[in-house]
C-alpha cells in the first residue's frame, strides 16, 4: 500500500515553467507528492539537493511568488482503485473531470482537488469470505455490480494478509467504509490506493498464446498481437493513429479498455465522449462506455501531467487485470509523454541524449512496456481450481517528428514491443485505411499464436496468410518494374499478380472504420474474403495458363461482386460469399471455353 | 495588456527597483527573483524616460529572467528601473473591440482612443475541460469545392493552411472569409485576425479586403508587422484568442480566428529560447514548441450549452515547401487536418491551388452526410480521391513510357485527373454551394466507367451517374 509520513513544509525558491524548487524540505523522498504555493498545486519530487527539492508541477505555475509554502504529503503519486472507475473520465492525476467541471466551470481552474471515487455513493457489496478465514493479497473479499454487465471483485491489497476477524453483511456501503477487519485490527475497504510508478505484483507472467482480436483484417490476419502483448503504432500526422486506437477500443476482445489521451486533441475526446455511450459493447450488450475508463490529458493541459497520465492509466489497467480480466490500454500518444520527459529533463539541465531526449528515455519506455502481459494474478488458489488469470495488452501510438521512424521514441519502443504496425503517409494520402504498411510492419507473436489459430480460426488461415504476404511481396516487386519500363513489358501471369495484389489491398487490407458493415470483420469474414481472393487468383492463373487473356478475365463482372463483398455484414457474409464464389467459378471457367 | 493604461495621476505609488544585472538578446536578468510573481508584466523605465514592457519567465532566489517585448536595444543595467505593472498579462475585452485595429499586444493603432472594456482577461486562458467540449459537427460552407467537398470545415475546428513562399495563401484565406456561411443565417459571424510578422503589403491587403467585402465592422485585428518588435509576437495570438473566446462563449458569436504567419510566431519563440540558453530541439526550435503551440491551437472549440464557437484557421509558411519542417509538422499533430497549397497547381493557373492529396479534415465525417450536406458526400469524396490518385500515378507513368503506351482505361483516368484539377479545384473566385460542388463532381465521375465506382453505393450511382455515350459503351477486348 501507500506509505505515509508526516507532511514537511518548506518555501518556494525557484519557478521555471512546469518546474519548481523548494528549500527547507529535508526528509522528503524522491517521487513524493507536493502541494505547491498558496493555490496548493500538485507536484512530484524529481530531484533532491540537500534540503532543496525540485519538482514537476501538474498545473500551470503562473503567478507564483518565491517564498510561498510548499508542503510534501508524505506519499508518492497514487491512484484510487475501487468500484466507480468504469465509465469515468479522469485527468492525468486521476481527478474526475465531470466533478472539476461542476467545481470550476468549463475551463479548469488551478489548485482544485477532487477524489477520483465518489465518497458518498453506496455500492451493493456481497461478501465472499467468512470470519476466521485466512486471506492473502489478491484474494476476493466480495463482489460489487459495478455496471449493469460488470461484476467488480473487491481484492485484498497485494501486500496485505491475515486472518479475518469480521466481515460486514451483504448491503450498501461507501468505498471508504471498512468491509473486512483482520485479526491484527487492520480494516479493508472497497477502495485501495497504489503508487502509479510501481508495478502491481503478480505470481508469474504467462506465455502470450491467445490473440488480441481486433476485427481489423490487416491486424487479425497479417499482424496479430497476443492478449497481454504490446503493439506500437507509429505514424506521421494524419495517418490515422487515433482512428486505429478508437476502432480497437470499440471492437477488440478485451473486457476493459483504458484509453489514455496523452497530449492529444480535446475535440477527439469530445468525439469519444459523444460516441462511446451510444455504442454497444459486443461482449455484454451494455453501453461501450461502461467498459471504458478515459484518462485525458489534452495537449493544452499542463505538460507534467502527461507523464502522470500514462502511469495512472496503466495502474488502473493492472487493477482490473488483478481481478482476472483482460484489459487493453490504448496510449495515444506515447511520444507526448516522451516529450514531457524531455521538457522536464531540459529544465533540470540534464545532459541530453539523442534529439534532446533524456538518456533514461529507453529505460522508462522499457519499464512501461514490461508492465503488460498475461499473468497468473495474486490470490489463494482453492483445491481443484485453476489459478485466476488476467491480461493487459498495450497499443501505444507514437508520433514521430516528420513521420520519420528513425527517431528515438519509435526506435526505443520497437525494441520492447512485440508488434509493429507502421502507418504510412503515402497510403493515407490514397485514403488506404487503416494505413498500415504491410511491407515494414511485423509481429513477433505469430509462432506462439499458431496453435490457437489452427484450432479456432477458419480453415487455411495461416496458409492463406502466408500466401497473401508472398503475393503482396511479388506485387511490390512487379510495381517497381512497371515504374521503370511500363506494364506492357509484363506477361499476363505477372500482370495477374499486379491485379490480384490490387484487389488484396483494396478489398482485404482496406477497411472502412465508418461503415456499419465493414468496421468490424469477424474471423469468418476475414478468412473468407482472403480465401475468395486467393481462389480468384488460382482460377485466373489456371485460365491464363490455358490461353485466356488477362483482359478477358479482368472484364468479368464478377470482379465487381468480389470488390463489394467486404461491404456485406458479418451475418450475411457466408451466404453472399457462396453465391459470389459459385459465379466466379462458372465465369472464369466459361471465359476459358471461349478462348479470347 | 492595455486598456488599463492609467495616467500617472491615478496610478498608485509603485515600488521601483534598480535590479538589472545582465542583458542578452530579448532578455534582461534581475538580481532578486523574489520581488515579482512568475508571469507578471513589468514596466522597464529607461534613463531617457522611455517605458517598455517585460514578462517574468523564471524566478529563483538568485535571479529573475524577464523577456522584454520591445527588445533590449538601448536598455542599460544602471539607469533602467523595473516596477510591477500587472500580476499577469491580460487584455480588456468587450464587443466594442469589433471593427478596431490593435498592435500585437493590444494597443490601438487605428488612431482611435482605447476601447471601453467590459473586463480584463488573462491572455493565457485556462485549458478547456475536455468533458465540457461539445463535439464540432456544424458544417461551414466556404463555397470552395476543395474544402467543402474534400476537407469539410466545421465549427469549432482548427484547420490550418500550409503554403510555400509565393503561393496565394492570403487570397485563399480572404476567399474563405468573404464566402463562408453557416446554414443558419440568423447567427452572427465575426472574424478575429491575428497577424504576426506580416509585411505592410500583406496587412494592407487583408484590411482592404475586409473593408471592401463589408466585413470591416465585424473584424477585430491584432497586427504585428514584420518590422515590429519580434517578442510581441509571442503575445499576439493569445490576445486574439482571448478576445475570440470572450466573443464566442460570453457573447454568442460564431468566431473565425485567422492567425498568420505562425512561422514568424515560432521564430520569435526560438529567439527567446536561444537567449535563455535552452537545449535546442529540431532546427533550433525549443523542445516545448509542441506544448506551446497546443496552448494556442487547442483554444478552438465549442462548449456544451453555449451558442458561440471558436474556429481557427492558422496560416503558416512551410520553409522550402517542406511539410516535415518542425513548424508544419508540430502544427499538423495538433490541428484537425490541414489544407496544403500546391506550387505546381499554382503554376498551371489553378485557383485556389489546393493539393487535395496531402489535405485532411479530421472532423469532416461529423459535419457531412444526410441532413447536413448530402448522403452521397462521403462516398463521392472517397471515389474522387482514389480516382485522382490513380490519375496522378498514370501521369507519372506517362512521363516514362509516353502517352501512346497507355491503355484506354489509363487515358480515361488521365483525362479525369486533368479535368478534376482544372474544373473542380480551379473554380476561381466563384462561390459554389455544396450541392453545386457535388453535382460538378458527378459530371467528372461520369468520365469513368461505372464499374470503376466501387466506393459508391449502387443507389447513389443509379441516381447521379450519367455516362457519356462513348464511356457507356466500353469495349471489352
Amino acid at each position: 500500500m501507500v506509505q505515509t509520513r508526516e507532511p514537511i513544509t518548506g518555501k518556494l525558491c525557484l519557478v521555471s515553467g512546469p518546474m519548481i524548487g523548494a528549500s527547507g524540505m529535508l526528509g522528503v523522498s524522491m517521487g513524493e507528492m507536493l502541494r505547491v504555493g498558496s493555490l496548493g498545486l500538485i507536484g512530484e519530487v524529481i530531484r533532491i539537493n540537500g534540503d532543496t527539492v525540485y519538482a514537476q508541477v501538474f498545473e500551470d505555475t503562473g503567478g507564483m511568488m518565491l517564498g510561498e509554502p510548499v508542503t510534501s504529503l508524505g506519499y508518492p503519486l497514487s491512484v484510487e482503485l475501487g468500484p466507480g472507475l468504469l465509465g469515468g473520465v479522469f485527468d492525468g492525476i486521476q481527478r474526475p473531470l465531470e466533478v472539476l467541471r461542476a467545481m470550476s466551470g468549463d475551463f479548469i481552474a488551478r489548485g482544485l482537488t477532487a477524489p477520483a471515487l465518489d465518497r458518498a455513493k453506496k455500492w451493493g457489496f456481497t461478501p465472499t469470505v467468512k470470519a476466521g478465514q485466512k486471506v492473502v493479497g489478491g484474494d476476493v473479499l466480495g463482489t460489487v455490480q459495478e455496471t449493469r454487465a460488470f461484476m467488480h471483485r473487491v481484492l485484498v491489497p497485494p501486500n496485505v494478509s491475515g486472518v479475518i476477524k469480521s466481515v460486514v453483511e451483504a448491503g450498501e456501503y461507501t468505498v471508504e467504509q471498512p468491509v473486512v477487519v483482520l485479526e491484527d485490527g487492520s480494516e479493508l475497504a472497497m477502495m485501495q490506493r497504489w503508487p502509479v510508478k510501481r508495478p502491481r505484483p503478480v505470481v508469474r507472467k504467462l506465455p502470450a498464446n491467445q490473440p488480441f482480436i481486433t476485427g481489423q483484417r490487416v491486424l487479425d490476419c497479417i499482424f496479430p498481437v497476443a492478449l497481454g502483448g504490446s503493439a506500437v503504432v507509429p505514424g506521421g500526422f494524419g495517418t490515422g493513429k487515433t482512428v486505429v486506437e478508437q476502432t480497437l477500443s470499440k471492437y477488440c476482445n478485451a473486457d476493459i479498455i483504458v484509453y489514455v489521451g496523452c497530449g492529444e486533441r480535446g475535440n477527439e475526446m469530445a468525439d469519444v465522449l459523444d460516441e462511446f455511450p451510444a455504442l454497444t459493447d459486443p461482449k455484454t450488450g451494455d453501453s461501450l462506455m461502461n467498459r471504458t475508463i478515459l484518462v485525458v490529458n489534452t495537449s493544452n493541459m499542463p505538460v507534467a501531467a502527461r507523464e502522470a497520465s500514462v502511469y495512472s492509466g496503466i495502474t488502473l489497467a493492472e487493477y482490473y487485470r488483478d481481478q482476472g480480466f483482460s484489459v487493453a490500454i490504448m496510449a495515444d500518444s506515447s511520444s507526448r509523454w516522451a516529450e514531457a520527459l524531455r521538457e522536464i529533463s531540459s529544465r533540470l539541465e540534464e545532459m541530453p541524449g539523442e534529439e534532446g531526449y533524456p538518456t533514461y528515455l529507453s529505460a522508462r519506455i522499457a519499464e512501461f512496456y514490461e508492465r503488460t502481459g498475461r499473468a497468473e494474478v495474486l490470490g489463494t488458489v482453492a483445491e481443484g481450481e485453476e489459478p485466476r488469470q488476467g491480461s493487459m495488452t498495450l497499443v501505444a501510438a507514437v508520433s514521430p517528428a516528420g513521420g520519420d521512424f528513425s527517431e528515438p521514441v519509435t526506435q526505443t519502443s520497437l525494441r520492447v514491443a512485440g508488434g509493429f504496425w507502421g502507418l504510412d503517409a503515402s497510403l493515407a494520402y490514397r485514403r488506404h485505411y487503416p494505413a498500415i504498411n504491410w511491407s515494414v510492419s511485423y509481429t513477433l507473436y505469430l509462432e506462439t499464436l499458431k496453435p490457437w489459430f489452427r484450432d479456432n480460426a477458419p480453415k487455411g488461415w495461416l496458409e492463406n496468410r502466408q500466401r497473401a504476404m508472398e503475393l503482396l511481396q511479388r506485387d511490390a516487386e512487379m510495381q517497381e518494374i512497371v515504374q521503370l519500363v511500363g506494364p506492357d513489358a509484363l506477361q499476363d501471369a505477372e500482370r495477374l499478380i499486379l491485379e490480384t495484389g490490387k484487389m488484396v489491398r483494396e478489398v482485404f487490407l482496406q477497411q472502412n472504420a465508418f461503415s456499419d458493415n465493414d468496421a468490424f470483420s469477424s474471423l469468418e469474414k476475414t478468412g473468407g474474403l482472403l480465401e475468395t481472393l486467393l481462389e480468384f487468383y488460382d482460377l485466373s492463373k489456371n485460365a491464363i495458363e490455358n490461353g485466356v487473356t488477362l483482359n478477358r478475365i479482368m472484364a468479368l463482372p464478377v470482379r465487381e461482386d468480389i470488390a463489394r463483398l467486404r461491404n456485406e455484414s458479418n451475418a450475411d457474409f457466408a451466404e453472399k460469399r457462396a453465391t459470389v464464389c459459385a459465379r466466379m467459378r462458372t465465369d472464369v471457367a466459361a471465359s476459358a471455353t471461349k478462348k479470347g | 495588456m492595455t486598456g488599463n493604461n492609467q495616467t500617472p495621476a491615478e496610478a498608485p505609488l509603485r515600488a521601483e527597483y534598480w535590479d538589472l544585472t545582465y542583458i542578452s538578446g530579448p532578455l534582461v536578468f534581475l538580481k532578486n527573483g523574489g520581488r515579482f510573481p512568475s508571469g507578471a508584466i513589468l514596466e522597464l523605465t529607461m534613463a531617457n524616460g522611455e517605458i517598455r514592457q517585460g514578462q517574468v519567465l523564471e524566478a529563483s532566489t538568485s535571479h529573475a529572467v524577464v523577456q522584454v517585448l520591445q527588445g533590449t536595444q538601448g536598455v542599460d543595467v544602471k539607469g533602467t528601473s523595473v516596477s510591477l505593472k500587472q500580476e499577469a498579462a491580460t487584455i480588456g475585452v468587450s464587443t466594442a473591440l469589433l471593427g478596431r485595429r490593435f498592435n500585437g499586444t493590444g494597443v490601438p493603432i487605428d488612431g482611435l482612443p482605447p476601447a471601453v472594456v467590459d473586463k480584463e482577461m488573462n491572455i493565457n486562458g485556462a485549458p478547456m475541460n475536455p468533458v465540457a467540449r461539445n463535439k464540432p459537427n456544424d458544417f461551414i460552407e466556404t463555397g470552395v469545392s476543395a474544402i467543402d467537398e474534400f476537407n469539410t470545415l466545421v465549427r469549432g475546428q482548427k484547420l490550418p493552411i500550409f503554403f510555400g513562399s509565393g503561393l496565394p495563401a492570403n487570397e485563399v484565406a480572404n476567399l474563405i472569409v468573404q464566402q463562408a456561411r453557416t446554414r443558419d443565417a440568423s447567427e452572427q459571424f465575426v472574424v478575429v485576425f491575428g497577424a504576426m510578422g506580416i509585411t505592410e503589403r500583406e496587412a494592407d491587403y487583408f484590411m482592404r479586403s475586409f473593408d471592401e467585402g463589408g466585413q470591416g465592422g465585424r473584424v477585430v485585428a491584432f497586427i504585428n508587422k514584420a518590422n515590429d518588435p519580434a517578442i510581441e509576437r509571442v503575445f499576439t495570438p493569445r490576445c486574439a484568442l482571448t478576445v475570440a473566446e470572450y466573443l464566442a462563449y460570453e457573447m454568442d458569436y460564431q468566431v473565425l480566428v485567422i492567425l498568420t504567419d505562425m512561422t514568424s510566431y515560432c521564430e520569435a519563440l526560438r529567439q527567446v529560447s536561444s537567449a535563455r540558453e535552452e537545449i535546442p530541439g529540431r532546427r533550433g526550435y525549443p523542445g516545448y514548441m509542441y506544448t506551446d503551440l497546443s496552448t494556442i491551437y487547442e483554444r478552438a472549440g465549442r462548449i456544451r450549452g453555449r451558442k458561440g464557437s471558436v474556429t481557427q484557421m492558422p496560416m503558416l509558411t512551410m520553409p522550402d515547401d517542406d511539410i516535415t519542417h518542425p513548424i508544419p509538422d508540430l502544427t499538423g499533430y495538433i490541428t484537425e487536418g490541414q489544407i496544403v497549397l500546391s506550387r505546381s497547381l499554382h503554376r498551371q493557373g489553378v485557383f485556389p491551388p489546393v493539393d487535395i492529396i496531402p489535405c485532411l479534415s479530421r472532423l469532416m465525417n461529423n459535419g457531412i452526410g444526410e441532413g447536413r450536406t448530402r448522403g452521397d458526400h462521403r462516398q463521392v469524396a472517397n471515389q474522387l480521391y482514389s480516382a485522382y490518385a490513380q490519375g496522378l500515378d498514370i501521369r507519372k507513368l506517362m512521363t516514362i513510357i509516353g502517352e501512346d503506351a497507355l491503355s484506354d482505361m489509363d487515358k480515361k483516368f488521365l483525362k479525369f485527373a486533368i479535368k478534376f484539377e482544372r474544373e473542380l479545384i480551379g473554380q476561381g473566385w466563384t462561390r459554389r454551394t455544396i450541392d453545386e460542388s457535388l453535382d460538378a463532381s458527378w459530371k467528372l465521375l461520369s468520365l469513368l466507367p461505372r464499374a470503376e465506382l466501387t466506393r459508391i453505393d449502387t443507389k447513389y450511382v443509379d441516381q447521379y451517374y450519367q455516362a457519356e455515350e462513348e464511356t457507356a459503351a466500353t469495349p471489352v477486348s
